[in-house]
């Protein structure tokens, strides 16, 4: 804050002070909500809200499959298991190979709706 | 006055009236709605799930001699829209929910609607059969062929009266135009046409012809990696059949006009409220991000919904909004949990009642809020099952956001995050309203003296 001609060095240092108490007291409710993240996630994304999200948002029902990867591990595994799913299993990542009996089977919906009941 | 009782929005009290679906521990998936949708006279009121399935339910007839019973919705038709797919050429998974459900301006006697998914629109066709043929020569009363041999008299095949069947027919089906996700529907006022949006690009169709559409907004930028933002909702102007509006994912709204044009990638109109710098967060672009666009019915005004509130614009003032209404901005202080949960990703949806006097659109805990333009009074309801005897009238609802708790108040923090309000429905022209609480589907009236 540029000092007012005139003014005494004393008079800017207080309006300093007060700048700062203000700012301490009227933090915003989401620079504080931020704050919060950005230390539980320190290496959140730079852009804030950006093409991440929207990344994700068109990539939406993209499956993975490489039958490469699929049939090398099959072979190096021959008398294992191959890794499978876990709880989620539309997620695909690390080490696991995706096997026809992982995926969710594409069933249609025969059932009568229960608003119809 | 009724203090800290009945919801005083221009005397309206609103009462339970029916509710729809089960009462399950575990929701199944399938069953969730995901789309609510009254016709153009408010005589029938539609549901889709995410199991791809519609319900269409009709108002009886008001009885004379049950006065108090306004006409209630019982169903009238289901069936089956949409079924998940595989695209093994892009390897995608393609979901049966149904997105949205849009219906045609009655023409005839059968009922029509579009119905979408994340890739493909179809059009139904619903009608009454109420008589069947009977009485022909060449088979008997199954089916079965008679033996022409056998046959010595003839006689004319009659219309005799059947036990009322509703049929739903797929009359088109309009696929393999969206590359991304479509999330809204749009039919023209001019009724020949509608337009699908997705992501990044909106189309033209002709109800006719189902191979071909018009691609009229292509916002895909030559390069992905210079993506900025999405489409995140359309709709056409209730009376301008060359005007449309989309809202994006950056909290702006454009409106262009389709004589200018083939392509219209240069809006007539550009909306968009300033930001105050100071106030930018990390979470900014999220909660501005626009979830649903609704034109007035007068045609002069649109609103939109964001995380955290609804806001009501002039066509003719781009600068910034008319109205502004908080719809939950207690959850301001809680955007780092709601980001971690993906709740700051709900889509909230937002309907205009029949006057355009009132808006009204949903929020957690099954709660949702009604806001009068007029007297610029706002009630929070509720729709639960603890609320439905016949009639009832709701109570009014308040979120405690600090300080000493009353009695009948719920604070911030023991709201349900998973029992949201995304989908609501006002009738066109009385109020009656259909809510959309995860897998039930709630009808609440006013007041009937």
């Amino acid at each position: 804050m540029a000092a007012v001609l005139g003014t005494g060095a004393r008079a800017e240092e207080t309006e300093q002070e007060k700048q700062d108490v203000q700012e301490k007291e009227t933090v915003t409710p989401e620079r504080a909500e931020e704050a919060k993240l950005k230390a539980k996630y320190p290496n959140l994304g730079q852009k804030p809200g950006g093409s991440d999200f929207l990344m994700k948002r068109l990539q939406k029902g993209q499956k993975y499959f490489d039958s490469g990867d699929y049939n090398m591990a099959k072979a190096k595994m021959k008398n294992k298991q191959l890794p499978s799913a876990g709880p989620d299993k539309n997620l695909v990542t690390g080490d696991h190979i995706p096997t026809p009996q992982d995926l969710p089977q594409r069933k249609s919906s025969l059932v009568t709706s229960k608003l119809a009941g | 006055s009724l203090a800290g009782f009945g919801n005083l929005m221009q005397d309206v009290l609103w009462c339970f009236s029916q509710v729809k679906g089960t009462i399950d521990i575990g929701v199944t998936e399938a069953d969730i709605i995901s789309t609510v949708e009254f016709n153009h006279t408010g005589e029938l009121l539609a549901t889709g799930d995410k199991g791809g399935r519609v319900v269409i339910f009709q108002r009886e007839q008001e009885s004379k001699n049950q006065p108090h019973r306004r006409g209630e919705y019982n169903v009238y038709s289901t069936f089956q829209s949409h079924e998940p797919e595989f695209d093994y050429l892009k390897s995608l998974e393609i979901e049966e929910k149904i997105n949205k459900i849009r219906w045609l301006p009655q023409q005839n006697a059968a009922y029509f609607l579009l119905s979408t998914n994340d890739k493909t629109v179809k059009l139904w066709k619903v009608s009454e059969r109420d008589k069947r043929p009977e009485g022909y020569n060449l088979k008997d009363e199954d089916g079965r062929l008679r033996d022409p041999s056998m046959i010595t008299t003839l006689r004319v095949p009659v219309l005799r009266p059947m036990d009322l069947m509703v049929e739903a027919t797929p009359r088109r089906v309009f696929a393999n135009a969206h590359t991304y996700h479509i999330n809204s529907i749009s039919v023209n006022s001019d009724y020949e046409t509608y337009m699908s949006a997705d992501d990044l690009r909106i189309n033209l169709w002709n109800f006719e012809i189902t191979n071909q559409s018009f691609n009229i907004v292509d916002i895909k930028p030559a390069n992905m990696e210079e993506l900025t933002e999405v489409i995140t909702a359309a709709e056409f102007h209730p009376h301008h059949c060359n005007t449309f509006v989309y809202s994006s994912s950056k909290g702006t709204i454009r409106l262009c006009d389709m004589r200018t044009s083939a392509l219209c990638d240069r809006h007539a109109k550009f909306f968009e409220e300033p930001e105050d710098p100071s106030n930018r967060s990390f979470f900014s672009e999220i909660i501005s991000s626009i979830s649903d666009v609704k034109f007035s019915h007068s045609g002069r005004y649109i609103m939109t919904r964001d995380y955290l509130t609804v806001k009501v614009w002039d066509l003719n003032m781009e600068n910034r909004p008319i109205e502004t209404y908080q719809v939950h901005d207690y959850l301001r202080s809680k955007l780092c949990s709601l980001y971690e949960n993906d709740c700051i990703f709900d889509k909230f949806e937002c309907v205009w009642n029949g006057s355009d006097s009132v808006i009204m659109t949903g929020s957690y805990n099954n709660f949702f809020r009604m806001f009068d333009r007029n007297t610029k009074r706002d009630v929070t309801l509720e729709a639960s099952r603890e609320n439905s005897k016949p009639r009832a009238i709701l109570k009014p609802r308040k979120v405690c956001v600090g300080g000493k708790r009353r009695k009948d108040e719920i604070s911030v923090d023991s709201l349900d995050f998973s029992k949201k309000i995304l989908h609501t429905a006002w009738h066109p022209s009385e109020n009656i309203i259909a809510v959309a609480a995860t897998n039930n589907l709630y009808i609440f009236q006013d007041k009937v003296n």
